[in-house]
């Protein structure tokens, strides 16, 4: 009986080891170190930017948060990839992406503190966060679709998480994908737990890229803490789909080095030796000793970018926390382009309620 | 405001008799035409024209692209629509059956309805989702379903239901306009039970208001669906019995134009309403509720509902001992009327 071919993802990509020395040559592209500075810049402030969510939410001033701390990499080489008209579709753990792409942190902020204001940020085509997971699967080929009835060049990119990869609708996604060669690159941040639920315990296929495979995608591999191993990877299957070449999924191996949420105690369900090997593996100290080694950065330099993400992020805290509330109403506003006059009646009750509670 | 209509239109030039699957079928034709940004996607809707035959030929008239035949897959379906709403485009999704409409369920709630309200108007989603429901075509189980409470329960979704070929097509091309997300429910046992003459004028017809279908002073009948027709018999077998029933069909049961039927049941203190969905938590329940909130005073007799049961839609064989027929509704007026 014949047997299927294994699906061979070939070697992971990866050019920088965890000492910031390249394991082999590095892309032509990288030979410039503009670039990796740009996006060291960015991954520093995203961290300091998740550390600060989480300090807010530990003092009651944010709510449930989801650090992306370990993986800026993926979202960095995502949002510097990108072009402004291309769709960005995220999940939940993108505030890199986000911010690249015009995100003001304040209004990320706002989001995760609570208020609909800022839910929505970024380019006008861009879709919200998603928080049911992979679902945003869906809305991505959606997208693609409708970019490929209207002749329009451009790209749509989609992030989820390794978790996301167990849902149909990630599978259902894909399969749209492949059968209508849609212009569409899917990334999963692989950083090995689904809240508590290690990657070994998701799936059994060696790789979840291989998942691309069974619906006739181009399917890849890379180190998800190696930026210029993501920049390669992302840039690339941007520039298949924008010249119509076809969809491709990118596992982005990584590790989730905080907890899932705020709300969330990974202490419970794993060894703190794995977390502080992880630690070595992480996408900041290596591109650093990259860049050190190249003459390209220094202490005293890295010093004052923290300074500068620290006037910037301390900005952004103050303008979050001084905004006004919305309108007691503002539940009830853009639930419908026009407002249905049979939903009178409830904001007289509402009226009624407020009138209610103010005595 | 309530919309007044009859069930049949005076001479209206090159129109034609049509049935309620054609008069879906003219919308969508007509829809496509006057707006390159409507496509349609599901499952075989392209070369064969859908199950029931709804988007017959709109695949050879508008091309593969405006009219794609989609993978087996109903949340992807919905995910799709969405997608491509938030690029401009106003897809109209066919769900080959309301009973399979429930993996696209979670696109619907967490995504369609809220998309507008949660990102504060800046992104919108202007789509049709339609499905065929319910039952009385001794069709295999899970085909006979009406689930449109279900719907009617998210904030942010529309659920209408035309209930006849005129209506069909006047609505679905409203729906299609609106820019928000509509849920579009089929009665396919109406597709080809009646003709009415239609012409391809293009004429809209409103999403906010139910329609009297019969004026009537004694008591109002309230229904929506294919339980129209029997609402509408059992209006004439109580009229040759000197009960003059006035009836509304709801079309579109969220939101609920419930001043419309809060005025006709003021003028007749009595009030029926029919749905073959379950009884419980249904639209039903809802009117009656809302009736004994505003309309206590006026009322002469207690709201009835005569509804399907709180069971699951019984195999084709039993399906009429499910569904409200007309004696059912002759009854429950009767009750009605003899209440003091």
């Amino acid at each position: 009986m014949a047997q299927i071919p294994v699906f061979d993802p070939g070697a992971m990509t990866q050019y920088l080891g965890c000492d910031g020395v390249p394991v082999r040559d590095v892309p032509l592209w990288a030979h410039d170190v503009e670039p990796l500075l740009r996006a060291y810049e960015w991954m520093m402030l995203t961290r300091m930017f998740d550390q600060k969510a989480v300090a807010l939410q530990r003092t009651g001033q944010l709510g449930t948060f989801p650090s992306s701390v370990g993986q800026e990499a993926i979202g960095v080489a995502c949002g510097l990839a990108l072009e402004a008209q291309d769709v960005f579709v995220p999940y939940y753990r993108d505030h890199a992406t986000q911010l690249i792409r015009g995100a003001a942190m304040q209004d990320l902020l706002l989001y995760w503190g609570g208020d609909e204001r800022g839910s929505y940020a970024g380019p006008a085509q861009d879709l919200p966060v998603c928080v049911p997971i992979a679902t945003q699967c869906g809305h991505a080929v959606g997208a693609a679709a409708a970019l490929k009835i209207r002749h329009q060049p451009q790209a749509v990119l989609c992030t989820l998480g390794d978790g996301a990869t167990s849902k149909g609708d990630f599978s259902e996604a894909l399969n749209l994908a492949g059968t209508w060669h849609l212009p569409v690159v899917f990334v999963i941040n692989n950083n090995q737990w689904a809240i508590s639920v290690p990657r070994a315990a998701q799936c059994g296929a060696p790789t979840l890229a291989q998942k691309g495979w069974g619906a006739g995608i181009h399917s890849v591999q890379a180190d998800g803490n190696d930026i210029i191993a993501m920049l390669e990877v992302v840039n690339e299957a941007l520039d298949r789909a924008r010249h119509r070449k076809g969809p491709t999924l990118i596992e982005a191996i990584s590790y989730r080095l905080g907890d899932h949420t705020t709300a969330d105690d990974a202490s419970r369900y794993r060894a703190a030796d794995d977390v502080q090997a992880a630690w070595e593996r992480e996408p900041l100290l290596r591109l650093r000793r990259f860049l050190t080694s190249q003459g390209a950065w220094s202490e005293a330099m890295d010093a004052r970018w923290q300074e500068h993400c620290q006037a910037l992020i301390s900005k952004a805290v103050e303008q979050y926390l001084a905004t006004p509330p919305q309108a007691a109403e503002a539940m009830f506003d853009h639930l419908y382009a026009e407002w249905p006059a049979a939903l009178d009646e409830q904001l007289d009750l509402f009226a009624a309620r407020m009138a209610v509670r103010e005595v | 405001m309530s919309l007044q209509t009859t069930e049949t239109v005076g001479h209206v030039p090159e129109s034609c008799d049509l049935t309620l699957v054609e008069a879906v079928n003219l919308a969508l034709a007509r829809a496509m035409t006057e707006d390159p940004d409507v496509v349609l996607l599901g499952e075989d809707i392209g070369l064969n024209g859908g199950v029931f035959r709804a988007t017959q030929g709109l695949q050879q008239q508008f091309g593969r692209e405006r009219v794609m035949d989609t993978p087996l897959a109903e949340a992807l379906i919905a995910g799709t629509a969405i997608g491509m709403a938030t690029q401009g485009l106003k897809p109209v999704a066919e769900i080959q059956f309301m009973g399979f409409i429930f993996p696209a369920m979670e696109q619907l709630v967490t995504h369609a309805a809220r998309l507008r309200n949660r990102t504060r108007g800046r992104l919108h989603c202007p789509l049709v989702i339609r499905a065929p429901f319910g039952g009385g075509i001794h069709a295999p189980e899970h085909h006979s379903e009406s689930t449109e409470a279900l719907f009617a329960h998210i904030p942010g979704l529309r659920v209408v239901i035309p209930s006849s070929p005129r209506r069909a097509y006047g609505l679905l091309l409203s729906a299609i306009d609106n820019p928000d997300p509509v849920i579009f429910l089929e009665p396919k046992r109406l597709y080809r039970a009646l003709k009415q003459p239609l012409s391809d004028d293009g004429a809209r017809l409103p999403l906010d208001t139910v329609f009297i279908l019969r004026e009537g002073h004694d008591m109002t009948l309230v229904s929506w669906g294919a339980c129209i027709q029997e609402t509408l018999a059992a209006a004439q077998e109580l009229e040759q019995r000197g009960i003059s029933a006035e009836v509304i069909d709801v079309a579109t049961v969220s939101p609920l134009d419930m001043d419309s039927i809060r005025a006709s049941v003021e003028k007749t203190g009595r009030c029926v309403i029919i749905h073959e969905a379950a009884r419980s938590g249904g639209i039903g329940a809802d009117i009656s509720a809302r009736l004994s909130e505003q309309s206590l005073d006026l009322l002469q007799a207690p709201v009835i509902r005569v509804t399907g049961f709180d069971t699951p839609m019984p195999y084709f064989r039993q399906e009429l001992l499910y569904l409200p027929q007309v004696a059912d509704i002759v009854a429950a007026a009767d009750q009605c009327m003899s209440y003091r």
